[in-house]
């Protein structure tokens, strides 16, 4: 799920939990030094817990529905070309 | 439900995104003694957490007269539910607040001068001041510190205090420990900056992942909390969708600078046929149905192209997105590939949000309510996004700053009906460990929303549907207080955030019920006509002191 925090960088510092706009973290440093990734699908991919770790034990992991769809560009191009060549039917052709 | 701590303010502010800190940077410096209420962090809430990067703005320097820039926004897709007067008062203060957020470290000139790009039509003004907004909050929270503002933060507020006559302060909700309490605020003057409410509707790029949103999911509360206590609102049933990144919700359609086409490769729109950095493609801002209308029609998908953008070009447009807050998509794309030097991006329209649609207000901020303020998403009668957010929030600094030390302040008694109510319904969730989920009943939300007051294109609405919308909602709520339990003040905030949905709910459904005709985005299936006698009014809808919903028709002011 989203946030992926590497439990060998991660100090426990705190600072995802304090500053997730969604609150998605937890932290019981009694436990474990590392957060706890508590509501990891109310994520909104924000990427502040990603910019403000100071080392960089913070990734988002996007999930594979949010896949960002795409083509060649290229293609949209040689489609235009061939539209552009092709012949044009006069009227009355079948 | 525990009270742990009863707190005094001249001013309090509610919700510490960009119009939060501008009001109570501006209450400060006109002597009020200042708290933020915040549901997260103040460094990382809101819509603009990390960044943005076009302010609306008149530059003297750039437009002459500022009529040419007034005019600009006439034409522009903030203009549907905007008021004559609010954008002249936008337009005046605007720039002043730019040159000041330079000052305090905001690079409102990363060119070295005044420049604006986006969201423009070849050959026409441009009015949006191209700016690196990524250390907007941090900048924000540290002038705010520096004038003695305190702030509340993982602190949602759940009701306000006093009535119609004068609002007397707010309940918070401690978040910051797992275990639920309460804190109550006794304040002079209240603004409500909460942002836009999303999660009302069916998730369109994402079903059932309700986080996937373009502005903050987090944000919502206000209008529910000014409803309740009889703030009058407009536009609520004009819907807005956004568009944007396919399946990858997220804002910034002007920071992408490449041209719509259909997969043939023709262009959408007639704006532009090659990319340029300096106006965006605007087809999507003006036909905003363009992407479902291609689907729809199975002439799509449609692709933002950015064929032919020089290396120049591509520089100024990954900046922009940095500094429009978009690092997560931008890491996303590298780590897959995806590289708008060779890929064409599949653009969607996503569901309908409350944004720019709420509370009608004085260009003072002042609501209907008196001692009650209101900027940034959750007003209705001006979209200015993030710069609108800074004009009307310092505007309710200075106004309630003033109200407040000009007035005598209510004295609240933890007997307050209101704090009973409140404590009550959080006792009962908290009460209920084997309960439903607060999801199922915001699922549920959405779904009676997207069926019964659903948003145009390719969906009407009617009397008959929202009457029984209304009913259903009525029914949901019912459930929702019967059945819903929570667990920790994480998932208590989150069904306490859904019962203020329902109110938003309610508002639309009933303010769309009133509008007998077919507008923009609301289409009325028993009304297919638009009015033109309705084109210069607002539709005001408020609770009266008897809990019945009452509207009226006023004048646009111009």
């Amino acid at each position: 799920m989203p946030p992926v925090i590497d439990r060998a960088l991660c100090t426990g510092c705190g600072t995802c939990v304090e500053i997730c706009p969604l609150q998605v973290f937890r932290h019981y440093p009694k436990k474990d030094k590392v957060p706890v990734v508590a509501f990891a699908d109310e994520c909104w991919h924000c990427n502040s817990c990603v910019l403000d770790c100071r080392q960089k034990a913070m990734r988002l992991r996007i999930p594979m529905p949010f896949m960002m769809l795409h083509i060649d560009s290229a293609d949209l191009h040689e489609n235009r070309a061939a539209n552009a060549t092709a012949t044009p039917k006069s009227a009355g052709q079948k | 439900m525990e009270i742990t701590e009863k707190l005094k303010a001249d001013v309090l502010v509610i919700g510490g995104g960009i119009a939060g800190l501008m009001a109570a940077i501006r209450a400060a410096d006109n002597g009020a003694d200042v708290l933020i209420a915040e549901k997260a962090h103040v460094k990382r809430s809101g819509s603009g957490a990390t960044g943005n990067d076009h302010f609306l703005c008149h530059v003297p320097e750039l437009h002459g007269d500022i009529s040419v820039a007034i005019k600009e926004v006439a034409n522009s897709q903030t203009a549907l539910c905007g008021e004559g007067e609010m954008i002249r008062y936008h337009m005046e203060n605007a720039f002043d607040i730019a040159r000041e957020w330079d000052d305090w470290g905001i690079d409102m000139k990363p060119t070295g001068k005044w420049h604006c790009s986006g969201h423009a039509f070849p050959g026409r003004p441009k009015i949006w001041l191209k700016y690196k907004g990524h250390n907007q909050k941090a900048v924000l929270v540290g002038q705010a510190k520096k004038r003695g503002v305190r702030f509340l933060n993982h602190h949602p507020t759940l009701e306000l205090l006093g009535d119609a006559s004068g609002i007397a302060g707010a309940i918070l909700l401690n978040t910051k420990d797992t275990e639920p309490s309460l804190k109550v605020v006794e304040a002079g003057a209240v603004i409500m900056a909460t942002g836009c409410t999303t999660r009302l509707y069916n998730n369109e790029a994402t079903p059932g992942w309700m986080f996937n949103q373009a502005y903050c999911p987090s944000c919502a509360g206000a209008l529910a909390q000014g409803w309740r206590k009889g703030a009058a609102m407009v536009n609520m049933e004009i819907p807005n969708r956004h568009a944007g990144t396919k399946y990858f919700a997220r804002c910034g359609k002007a920071t992408w600078a490449g041209v719509y086409r259909y997969p043939d490769g023709k262009p959408l729109g007639p704006f532009v046929t090659e990319p340029d950095i300096m106006y965006g493609d605007m087809t999507s801002d003006i036909w905003s149905t363009a992407f479902t209308d291609v689907m729809r029609k199975g002439t799509g998908p449609a692709y933002l192209d950015f064929t032919g953008l020089d290396e120049e070009g591509f520089a100024y447009m990954r900046q922009g997105l940095i500094s429009e807050g978009l690092t997560a998509q931008l890491d996303y794309m590298d780590e897959n590939h995806i590289d708008p030097h060779v890929h064409s991006i599949e653009f969607q329209q996503y569901e309908p949000h409350i944004f720019s649609r709420g509370f009608d207000v004085a260009t003072t901020g002042a609501t209907t309510v008196p001692g009650l303020y209101a900027a940034g998403d959750v007003i209705g009668n001006f979209r200015g996004g993030i710069a609108g957010a800074a004009v009307f929030g310092a505007s309710c600094g200075v106004n309630a700053a003033q109200w407040s030390s000009s007035h005598d302040r209510a004295r609240i008694s933890c007997d307050d009906a209101d704090i009973a109510r409140c404590r009550q319904i959080c006792a009962d969730f908290m009460g209920r460990q084997n309960g439903a989920a607060w999801r199922e009943a915001n699922l549920a939300l959405q779904q009676i929303m997207s069926d019964y007051a659903p948003a145009a294109p390719y969906h009407t609405r009617s009397a008959s549907l929202l009457n029984a919308g209304i009913k259903y909602l009525g029914a949901l709520r019912e459930n929702m207080l019967a059945q819903v339990g929570t667990q920790c003040s994480h998932t208590l905030m989150r069904a306490m955030e859904t019962l203020d949905l329902l109110d938003v709910g309610e508002i639309v459904m009933n303010a769309a019920l009133e509008r007998r005709e077919s507008r923009a985005l609301h289409q009325r299936a028993d009304c297919t006509y638009t009015n033109p006698l309705l084109s210069d009014k607002f539709m005001q809808i408020w609770l009266d002191g008897n809990g019945a919903i009452q509207t009226r028709w006023r004048q646009k002011r111009a």
